[in-house]
């Protein structure tokens, strides 16, 4: 009974808790909404594993709201590559929130409802098989994220939260227009029936179809922050408190999920005349979002402005993969975007406490007093670094090379090879000036400040211990995604499971 | 008719880019509501424009089509809810900031350098 319902659970679930959360018993204590919210989020793991596993068996479960068949209702669609990132955002949730119990969750109210609110606006993302819900999921996410960056209140995230809030306002306009265009010449937003139907566009719809199509890769680009639309993003990430930060850390790859989604089942190799639409921008602009992030990096003035560059170059790296657009590249980009998502995260955590144990200078790279836990926080720092810039023994090693292995075409390996290997060599640079500024760069009398807590650490380990895990059980991981990506690009089965009766 | 609507859409989109560029929250605020505007008859009209068409089965000889008036209605209502909120964020930045700048600071005007 309950698997009938798992397609829709891990969005529903988290909505339900939040809800809960606002009530009288739980509401009125931090300590019940601390257990609860952590309670709901080992469920939802739970339900993403099962989903996994129902999903790794290949079948794609379909799911009609109120039982209105596709194309009239709306439609929660779980393959390989949702089921993946339904598991990524939850465990991702897991870390911040086990991060926030160390105190961030005490600076305002509602922090926890408002968190179990955005999870389900990113599984919705996730799930959905409709444009226009889509649309709904991002601003269900959108609102959830503006009230958590600004959560705890300051001047400096007022600031950041005012550029966010209106440039993502516009991003919702256009994509709204972007929607009309597409429902006007289409005459659909279930995106299975789009991608049967653009092969029967009239010549003169073709190019509306075409600026609807380049219209949505503006709106995810925004979200994803491709290149000249990423200037939000290591600000407003360097505002947010550091769980809310690890929680964005994601917010990025929703917008590479849509990519990947929608530019491969309605705008994919197999559109007729419209087949591959954004590959001829997404080539130039990935490979300067990740040139741009690698000075960005380098120029950095504090750990957590340095971890926000980290996650535009790895947006960078993902989009390159989506360019080359093969099912190869594909696979490894799902294999990087869980590592850089669950590593980054982490990052942001450490960022916070290195900074809480440095007194004031926080974690800008200047002298300071020492921290007060430097083999803990020394080694969390140097496994994620290492991580991170892509250097074995972990899995940013793998999934780099993967990548490279991918694009070793010699036509493409020209671009692609310098680009990666240089903002690699960039990563390392920087990380490893942080680590020796932040930890070896002592002055004054020791750390008076407390260590931190065991269950705030233990969000950060959590999210690091997953690296490891990821490179020893790197050959069922990359099996699963290459068979998700195979998948994302074998449309056929899907339109004819979805529409049994209209595909063509 | 298509040509009053469509000039209409324009008017108010153009109008709407132009204040959500400007550099006071204020109009900002005022822009990006004109866009919603915008946004929302766009909308509507991709279902095509119809006269006297109504909605529902069994009501009318003419039939308009009923999916775009359910898009608008879930647009308008998030568009509202955004809307409130960043009129919200605008008051509380001028009162944290001390200044209705979108970037929290304003630009120092070329007479007050001379002082």
């Amino acid at each position: 009974m309950i698997q009938q319902h798992l397609t829709l659970l891990p969005v529903i679930f988290p909505l339900i808790m939040g809800a809960l959360l606002l009530l009288p018993p739980i509401t009125n204590s931090l300590a019940r909404q601390r257990n609860v919210a952590l309670a709901a989020c080992l469920v939802l793991i739970a339900l993403s594993v099962w989903m996994v596993q129902v999903a790794s068996s290949g079948s794609i479960q379909l799911y009609y709201l109120g039982d209105w068949k596709p194309p009239f209702g709306i439609l929660f669609v779980a393959d390989r590559t949702s089921a993946l990132m339904v598991l990524l955002s939850s465990s991702l949730t897991l870390g911040a929130l086990l991060y926030a119990t160390g105190g961030d969750d005490k600076t305002g109210m509602f922090f926890y409802p408002l968190f179990l609110f955005q999870i389900a606006g990113i599984n919705g993302a996730f799930l959905t098989g409709d444009l226009f819900n889509l649309f709904v999921f991002f601003e269900v996410l959108l609102i959830a994220s503006y009230s958590l960056l600004i959560h705890g209140g300051g001047k400096q995230r007022t600031q950041a939260a005012m550029h966010y809030v209106i440039l993502n306002l516009v991003g919702s306009a256009f994509f709204l227009f972007a929607l009309g265009i597409l429902y006007g010449t289409l005459g659909t937003l279930n995106m299975a029936d789009m991608a049967s139907r653009i092969h029967q566009l009239q010549p003169d719809e073709q190019a509306l179809v075409k600026a609807g199509g380049l219209l949505l890769l503006v709106v995810f680009g925004l979200k994803s922050a491709l290149l000249p639309l990423q200037f939000w993003l290591p600000r407003t990430y360097s505002a947010a408190s550091a769980p809310v930060a690890a929680l964005f850390a994601i917010m990025t790859k929703v917008g590479i999920y849509s990519i990947l989604r929608v530019h491969t089942l309605v705008f994919g190799p197999e559109a007729g005349d419209l087949a591959n639409l954004i590959q001829p921008w997404l080539w130039p602009l990935s490979l300067l979002t990740l040139t741009i992030g690698a000075v960005g990096a380098l120029a950095s003035p504090s750990l957590r402005m340095l971890a926000a560059n980290l996650v535009i170059i790895s947006v960078g790296t993902l989009l390159i993969a989506a360019a080359i657009a093969t099912p190869q590249a594909i696979a490894a980009a799902l294999y990087y975007l869980v590592h850089s998502t669950l590593i980054a995260a982490a990052l942001f955590l450490l960022a916070d406490a290195i900074g809480e144990q440095r007194g004031k200078p926080g974690d800008r790279f200047v002298s300071a007093r020492r921290v007060q836990q430097p083999i803990l926080l020394g080694s969390a720092f140097f496994i994620a670094a290492l991580s991170l810039a892509g250097l074995p023994p972990f899995s940013g090693f793998v999934g780099k090379l993967m990548l490279l292995q991918a694009s070793s075409e010699p036509s493409i390996a020209s671009w692609v090879w310098p680009a990666l290997l240089i903002s690699s060599l960039a990563a390392i640079i920087a990380l490893a000036r942080a680590g020796t500024s932040l930890f070896w760069r002592v002055s004054g009398e020791n750390s008076a400040s407390e260590p931190a807590a065991v269950l705030k650490l233990s969000g950060v380990w959590l999210l690091l211990i997953c690296s490891p895990l990821m490179v020893i059980f790197a050959g069922s991981i990359t099996e699963y995604t290459r068979l998700a990506a195979e998948q994302l690009f074998n449309i056929q089965p899907t339109l004819e499971l979805i529409l049994p009766q209209g595909a063509k | 008719m298509e040509a009053i609507f469509a000039f209409s859409v324009g008017l108010l989109t153009a109008a709407g880019v132009f204040l959500s560029l400007r550099g006071r929250s204020f109009p900002v605020v005022v822009g990006i509501t004109l866009l919603s505007y915008a946004v929302n008859l766009f909308l509507f009209s991709s279902g095509r424009l119809t006269i006297n068409g109504a909605a529902v089965l069994g009501t009318s000889e003419v039939y308009a089509d009923p999916v775009p008036q359910a898009l608008v209605l879930t647009a308008i209502v998030i568009g509202f809810a955004m809307t409130a909120f960043v009129l919200i964020l605008g008051m509380r930045s001028r009162a944290d900031l001390g200044n209705d700048h979108v970037d929290g600071r304003l630009a120092v005007e070329p007479e007050e350098k001379k002082k």
